[in-house]
């Protein structure tokens, strides 16, 4: 037994109201850059909906994750060792930029720069790939709230398998269609396919916390972890030709914050916490015959924080005591192997995903309450589950290879828990019925309930921070301005995009402040072209356009004028056009 | 040596011209070459890469890809074949200089037609697809010259062997014999300064294309990953313990570049350099 740490995230779908915060502050925090304009570390999908990029649960045609071939051996899907070496040159199944969307910008210039005319300016859709005019067919999240899906839905792979095993099950006419969102980011497998696929072997999982990286100075563009992961979610920067994926805020959970989309979640249904998991069993579970064992292989996988034998194997392998204590305070433990109702995505690719979802029960109190029925008694709800097959086994697709069974139970268990507490807030003696009926003691129902209905901050949140006594490395190393080439060499380099040694983030402040300070005109006066743009002026100079053409008082020379002090703390990123 | 042995002409025969150009040279592209790599290995890893333009258009590069890559791999083993093997070793094999000169026409030709082919397809599908050739720097066009111009004119020796026929100039006589020579730091100049035109031409263009290749994007061949077919799949590394080291695979050459200060290798959305700095 090998014991390793594992951060983890529970999503409770039942939650997610579809606002797309998580996707946008990840956004601004990650992917806000030249190359990625893209990329979405994380998305929040419509389900059902093609997902982003279009369609990418269909294996047979994007050939992500892992397959057992006839010996029961785990390989990938997508080929072994020398076919991928072989394809290496045009990579044969890699998404095209039409697969995700082709990202824009608007001409927004125009709105304010067009002479005076009988019609409206209009901002016009401009490529960020091309520069050019472009038309917007397609968006990272272009069915959302099924906007489409009378004519896209069946473009959904899920719905059209569950169609094919049930004959028409899923419906988008209006009376019968249903939907939820699904916010995804990287899995951070326990076995992943793209740093199998990584012909480098620049993609690493950290042994510390299992946040599975891209080493940005090892990886060389080959690609093949683009077709390697079955989710998706690594990209390639056209401008630096490297791969990206979603970092875990390693940054921040490194210090005991959460993720930005958790912090962010405006539906508070995000958890982070830490497994810890036997890393030799991870093989061996992956390779389990029926997919819809993999759940349990994988929960096998996952070890008790509270087994005094666990810990002590934990201590042996040199995890600190703090770090055992969080795991066994981990939410995500708690929800995924306590309390059994958080599930892995698409468990059938045999990665071994990490982050986890509670499923949604909504719809169903919603329809009982619509039909009449009392939307939140124990009967009603079991009831209805077991009546409203299409979602189950859509979610069963999902998060289960397809057991709407174990959906099921989970679902009976979320209703459970409304009933249970339900009566409990109507003053009544609490029903221990209710949680013996799915399996829990009222004692385990009531934390549950804590966990997922009153979900406290530093409940949903335990986060151990890295140590302390290594926290000199995670400093920028050396004298920052002593690198080489000097101040001033930025942004491109001889050989190509982005090539070259960037600036250290502490010499470009540096140079940032510098010109502020002496430069005798406001930031960004060249490209306003004589207006002023106030939120940026700093009180340094009086630039040109500040005050009338025509003062009636003699004109200042603009300079830096003897009293105005360094002005703002911060370096001006408006100077950048 | 055996060089010595083969080399037809005399040292009369030698200008000052043959000497920089079969003498000097080599050694300065080598000197290039290896330096160039060594720095840029050192300096330059986050611009290490093939900068591939697969995301913005696949249906050519699909076809024209694979059939310059590979026939340039078939390419490089005929140099091989026809370079470094002496042609005693394979007279000695029993093979006849017009048995070998028919395969090396045929085998060579098709290799050379292949990349040719692939190389005008990809230059094509570069000038042609908008976003492939707005990510075209001028280092890519510089390098397209140079690759291009190389291939040309090894292929033109190969023709002209075809139509001179048994009258054609048997390179193995002097060019083998110079590039073999080279390697105990003893240039047989009168050799190579016997070959006609076309393969001094051929010669210098692709001690040119060594010269720009490690500032290239032609880099990514030095990093041809063929210790994917040894490595475990799944790499684990430490945050800390061993910061940056592969836990696995090449962890050496990982260790030595992350003590380089730390970087920003990005550029923010709509920065101009890939519009005009680099063209």
């Amino acid at each position: 037994m090998r014991v390793m740490a594992q951060m983890g995230m529970v999503m409770n779908l039942d939650k997610c109201i579809g606002c797309h915060t998580c996707s946008v502050t990840c956004k601004q925090a990650w992917t806000n850059r030249a190359g990625t304009e893209y990329v979405w570390f994380n998305n929040v999908e419509t389900r059902p909906g093609q997902g982003y990029p279009r369609r990418y649960e269909d294996q047979d045609k994007w050939k992500g994750g892992w397959v057992l071939n006839k010996h029961g051996k785990l390989v990938l899907k997508a080929g072994g060792r020398v076919k991928k070496l072989l394809g290496i040159f045009a990579s044969p199944v890699q998404p095209e930029l039409k697969d995700y969307y082709e990202p824009w910008t608007y001409d927004y210039k125009t709105l304010v720069d067009a002479p005076l005319g009988d019609d409206f300016p209009v901002a016009r859709p401009k490529s960020l790939i091309t520069g050019k005019d472009t038309k917007i067919t397609w968006s990272a999240n272009w069915d959302d709230d099924l906007g489409g899906s009378a004519e896209n839905g069946h473009l959904d792979p899920i719905v059209e398998k569950v169609r094919r095993e049930s004959e028409d099950k899923i419906k988008f006419a209006y009376e019968q269609t249903f939907m939820f969102y699904l916010p995804r980011i990287c899995e951070h497998c326990l076995n992943p396919s793209c740093m199998a696929s990584c012909p480098s072997g620049a993609i690493y999982k950290r042994v510390e916390d299992g946040i599975v990286l891209v080493d940005q100075d090892k990886c060389r563009g080959w690609r093949q972890c683009v077709t390697g992961c079955p989710y998706k979610k690594i990209y390639f920067n056209h401008k630096t030709g490297k791969a990206e994926k979603c970092t875990f805020c390693y940054p921040r959970v490194e210090v005991g914050l959460p993720t930005v989309c958790s912090e962010t979640c405006v539906g508070r249904l995000r958890y982070l916490g830490l497994f810890l998991y036997d890393a030799d069993a991870v093989t061996t579970a992956a390779s389990v015959t029926d997919p819809q064992e993999l759940y349990d292989a994988q929960m096998d996988v996952l070890l008790d924080p509270n087994d005094p034998s666990v810990q002590a194997e934990a201590r042996a392998q040199g995890i600190p005591e703090d770090w055992i204590d969080a795991a066994r305070r981990s939410p995500v433990y708690a929800l995924a192997k306590v309390y059994k109702v958080a599930l892995p995505l698409h468990p059938e690719y045999r990665t071994m995903p990490m982050v986890w979802y509670v499923p949604p029960l909504s719809p169903v109190v919603d329809l009982l309450r619509d039909q009449g029925h009392d939307g939140e008694d124990a009967g009603n709800l079991f009831g209805a589950i077991d009546a409203l097959r299409i979602p189950v086994e859509y979610l069963a697709e999902l998060f289960t290879a397809g057991d709407a069974d174990r959906v099921t139970a989970v679902l009976k268990k979320l209703a459970a828990m409304r009933s249970f507490m339900r009566g409990i807030s109507l003053g009544n003696d609490p029903d221990d019925s209710i949680p013996e009926a799915v399996g829990m003691d009222s004692q385990t129902m009531y934390e549950m309930y804590r966990l997922m209905a009153i979900a406290k901050y530093e409940e949903r949140y335990v986060i151990p921070k890295a140590h302390v006594e290594q926290a000199h490395d995670l400093e920028e190393m050396g004298c920052s301005l002593d690198f080489e080439g000097g101040p001033g060499m930025q942004d491109s380099a001889p050989f190509g995009e982005a090539s070259g040694r960037p600036v250290p983030v502490a010499v470009e402040t540096f140079n940032a402040l510098r010109d502020r300070q002496t430069s005798g005109s406001a930031p960004g006066e060249t490209t306003l072209r004589g207006r002023v743009n106030l939120l940026n002026w700093d009180g340094t100079g009086a630039p040109s356009g500040l005050f009338p053409e025509k003062a009636l008082f003699p004109e200042k020379p603009p300079g830096p004028g003897p009293g105005a002090g360094p002005g703002a703390g911060t370096p001006a990123d408006g100077e950048r056009p | 040596m055996l060089a010595f042995e083969t080399a037809p002409g005399s040292a009369a025969e030698i200008s000052a011209l043959d000497v920089v150009l079969w003498g000097v040279l080599p050694y300065v592209m080598v000197v290039v070459l290896v330096g160039g790599l060594v720095w840029r290995y050192k300096y330059d890893q986050f611009g290490w890469t093939t900068r591939s333009s697969q995301l913005y258009e696949s249906r050519l590069l699909r076809i024209a890809s694979p059939l310059f890559h590979f026939g340039l791999l078939a390419v490089i083993a005929g140099h091989f074949f026809g370079l470094v093997i002496p042609m005693a070793w394979t007279q000695a094999a029993g093979m006849s200089q017009d048995f070998y000169h028919f395969n090396a026409l045929l085998v060579g030709g098709i290799a050379g037609v292949g990349t040719l082919g692939g190389i005008i397809l990809l230059i094509y599908r570069r000038r042609t697809t908008g976003p492939v050739f707005m990510a075209t720097t001028t280092n890519d066009k510089t390098m397209y010259v140079v690759l291009t111009a190389a291939i040309v004119f090894g292929l033109w020796t190969t023709l002209a062997s075809v139509f001179e026929g048994e009258h054609g100039h048997n390179y193995r006589e002097t060019v083998a014999p110079w590039f073999r020579s080279l390697f105990i730091f003893q240039p047989d100049l009168a050799a190579m300064a016997a070959a006609p035109f076309s393969f001094h031409l051929h010669t210098l263009v692709g001690m040119a294309l060594f010269v720009i290749w490690p500032f290239t994007r032609l880099v990514h061949a030095f990093t041809a990953p063929f210790h994917y077919l040894f490595r475990p799949y799944i790499v684990y590394r430490s945050r800390d313990r061993d910061r940056g080291r592969a836990g696995s695979a090449a962890g050496a050459a990982a260790a030595r570049t992350s003590n380089v200060a730390a970087r920003r290798g990005w550029s923010a959305v709509g920065t101009r350099d890939r519009d005009t700095r680099n063209r």
